[in-house]
């Protein structure tokens, strides 16, 4: 996909005067707060897990080589073939091949974000191979020509109205005067197209939230159950993953398992969870005949050793997005990325580098609530941090920007200095405010904050210099 | 260089290892081999009635319905009465499953059955679970001629049997059942974990039955 991150301001200036996304956005608190935390409270482990999800991801880490050797050999073992990808490109070559080996005109797809990343679709379509998303919220965007807002509520952006819109506009077969007011019959309707569609496709490709090394295993967690239908009817399953989503073993897959759909959905357990292991054996009567995982790199490597490596524990449950406040705000398009919210704004600069993702580590208000929920307690705040000095460092921030840092860093490397001028500062503005009733509407310098809200003017005196007195009182 | 030693000589350069030292290799075989449990909730740690009745407690919390019966002599006529209560007609698919082949359906004379795998245009079809997990209320199908995946996910309706006696607390007691019956590190083509109906929340977050796997789950705790 095309990143358009550097302009993360001018997208999310659009994104808060768009009032259909507003609206949409309401649903994020409503779908996904309240329901994780029930279900945390609802398990008295969920702490420890956390603890025991984290070790097992950096355990995995250290050991990634052998893990891969392991997996990569019980994956031929049972029949089905492993393709390595160094990058997108690669990756996309690598699909089509196969997609035109089997002869493929249609090729069905569960949910999967590296498809997403690796962009998929459009390189299938170049070739006159049809894509078929067929999870609803991909669907739904595929209708669109949009990409996913959220990385497990691609749709999250719309309402129903913009829904029932595109069918009508889409599904010109069925009667136009038919009722698509409720969401149970959009989604009637969608499962009656697309159930066509599955029973049609030669290839399908999913993705992988689990790839087992003890066992050569691929595993899908879904709720639809689309990416089951994926994956058992059309001829040829093609499963894509990043090198990262390697477990040693079942065991470890169930602790993570405990993680995952609670801190997404707030549900104790996504409905289906698939193990899938090779092709059609000789006594079954239903699945593909050809299995083929493309294992890929695009970047991972890279991040391995360094201060980001952390972010390699990441299972994409979205807790960090559901979480944020700069997400609710904005939504997941003005990031410009595959990957928005917190751990995109990781990822991004990552994948695609920090001249490109640069802007995202600087939408966040470093709340830490993304960090708090995050089920692999990934330092997200910390790991922007550091982009942001990478971004400093190679002068990539605008003129004024890096004035005001340099600026604020002089001042706050001579503490006398800086207590003086602020002091001086704060009982400037106090003044000013006193006469203005105790708030600005103006200010120099501060037009980010003034044009949308009002600055509460400063008490006239800084709080070291209260504590100060405060302490000389007390002696 | 092909692309998987590439990625693999970068993986070790990340991690400044060559791949060959022997303490890396001996902890990633040994935690294979030994698959070493972690850490287990207390939720799922009962006696074999507690289990079964968290099973269904949990199950029902996540929309599936369930009835008990005494024994696999039962079953036929809990199928009927499912059906009746669905106004549905009195036929559905499975496949060979000894277990369900031995019930006797001759005591509902008025059903119709037929076997194998589903071509997408039946409405109810019956297949027997491998086992299943208490803490979420999660059923355990294995793909094969027995009990085809596709039975699990085309039908509007999923009827499933499952001994009581093959309810289990956890994920990782599944597991070790699945261990002694294939062997370690093998695996089954699929094995299916089902927690409930096929939902959707992707239109407003409102969260609604039947997206593209069934759109109801019955479950018949046998024993």
């Amino acid at each position: 996909m095309q990143i358009t991150s550097p302009q993360f301001r001018q997208n999310a200036t659009k994104a808060l005067n768009d009032g259909q996304l507003q609206k949409a956005l309401g649903n994020v608190q409503k779908g996904f707060i309240g329901k994780r935390a029930l279900a945390v409270a609802a398990l008295p482990e969920f702490e420890q897990l956390r603890d025991s999800g984290r070790a097992i991801k950096t355990h995995t880490l250290k050991h990634l080589d052998l893990y891969l050797e392991a997996y990569e050999a019980k994956v031929t073992a049972s029949g089905g073939q492993v393709h390595w990808a160094e990058t997108a490109q690669d990756a996309r070559e690598i699909i089509l091949g196969i997609c035109k080996a089997a002869g493929a005109r249609t090729v069905t797809k569960g949910k999967s974000m590296i498809s997403e990343e690796v962009g998929v679709n459009a390189y299938l379509e170049e070739h006159g191979i049809t894509p078929v998303e067929t999870d609803l919220g991909e669907y739904i965007i595929q209708l669109r020509g949009e990409t996913p807002s959220h990385i497990i509520a691609p749709a999250v952006h719309l309402n129903k109205e913009q829904v029932e819109q595109d069918f009508r506009r889409v599904h010109t077969h069925l009667a136009p005067e038919r009722n698509l007011s409720e969401a149970q019959t959009l989604l009637t309707e969608a499962r009656a197209v697309l159930r066509e569609r599955f029973l049609a496709a030669d290839v399908g490709i999913t993705g992988a939230n689990f790839l087992v090394a003890e066992t050569g295993t691929s595993i899908i967690v879904t709720n639809e159950g689309n990416g089951d239908l994926t994956q058992i009817l059309p001829r040829v399953h093609i499963v894509i993953a990043s090198i990262e989503k390697i477990t040693p073993t079942l065991e470890d897959v169930s602790q993570i398992l405990r993680l995952l759909a609670r801190s997404a959905t707030g549900q104790d357990m996504s409905v289906y969870t698939t193990f899938s292991t090779g092709p059609r054996r000789a006594d079954d009567p239903d699945g593909p005949d050809q299995y083929h995982v493309v294992l890929l790199d695009n970047g991972r490597t890279a991040m391995l050793g360094t201060e980001f490596e952390e972010m390699l524990r990441c299972i994409r449950c979205g807790a960090c997005m559901n979480h944020c406040p700069v997400y609710h705000a904005v939504g997941g398009h003005a990031y410009g990325s595959v990957y928005p919210g917190p751990m995109g704004a990781v990822l991004t600069p990552s994948l695609w580098g920090v001249d490109k993702g640069g802007q995202l580590p600087n939408a966040s208000t470093f709340c830490g609530r993304c960090e708090s929920v995050c089920p692999m307690k990934i330092p997200l705040p910390k790991m922007m941090r550091h982009w942001r000095e990478r971004e400093f460092e190679r002068h990539l921030n605008p003129p004024a920007q890096r004035w005001g840092l340099g600026a604020w860093a002089f001042l706050a490397r001579r503490p006398k200095l800086y207590h003086a001028l602020t002091g001086l500062v704060a009982r400037l503005i106090g003044r000013i405010g006193a006469v203005r009733g105790g708030s600005l509407g103006w200010l120099p310098l501060a037009g980010g904050w003034t044009r949308h809200r009002d600055l509460p003017a400063p008490e006239g005196r800084t709080f070291l210099e209260m504590w100060a007195d405060k302490q000389r009182k007390s002696a | 260089m092909s692309a998987r030693d590439a990625i693999l000589a970068r993986v070790r350069r990340s991690l400044g290892v060559d791949g060959t030292e022997p303490d890396r290799r001996a902890t990633a075989e040994a935690r294979m081999h030994d698959a070493p449990i972690g850490l287990i909730p207390a939720r799922g740690q009962l006696d074999p009635a507690g289990q079964r009745a968290l099973f269904r407690a949990m199950a029902e919390k996540v929309s599936s319905s369930v009835v008990a019966v005494a024994s696999g002599a039962d079953v036929p006529a809990a199928i009927a009465d499912y059906l009746r209560s669905k106004n549905l007609p009195p036929s559905f698919r499975r496949g060979d499953d000894p277990r369900l082949a031995a019930m006797p359906w001759d005591s509902q004379p008025n059903l119709e059955i037929s076997t194998g795998i589903s071509d997408g245009h039946d409405l109810v079809s019956v297949s027997h679970a491998v086992g299943a997990i208490a803490e979420t209320g999660t059923l355990a199908l294995q793909s094969g001629g027995d009990n085809p995946t596709t039975l699990n996910f085309l039908p509007d309706h999923h009827i499933v049997v499952v001994d009581a006696g093959a309810i289990v607390g956890d994920y990782e007691t599944f597991w070790a059942g699945m261990r002694q019956r294939f062997g370690k590190g093998v695996m089954p083509r699929t094995v299916n974990f089902v927690t409930g109906p096929s939902r959707s929340g992707d239109i407003e977050q409102t969260i609604l039955l039947g997206a593209h796997g069934p759109r109801a789950l019955h479950i018949i705790m046998v024993g």
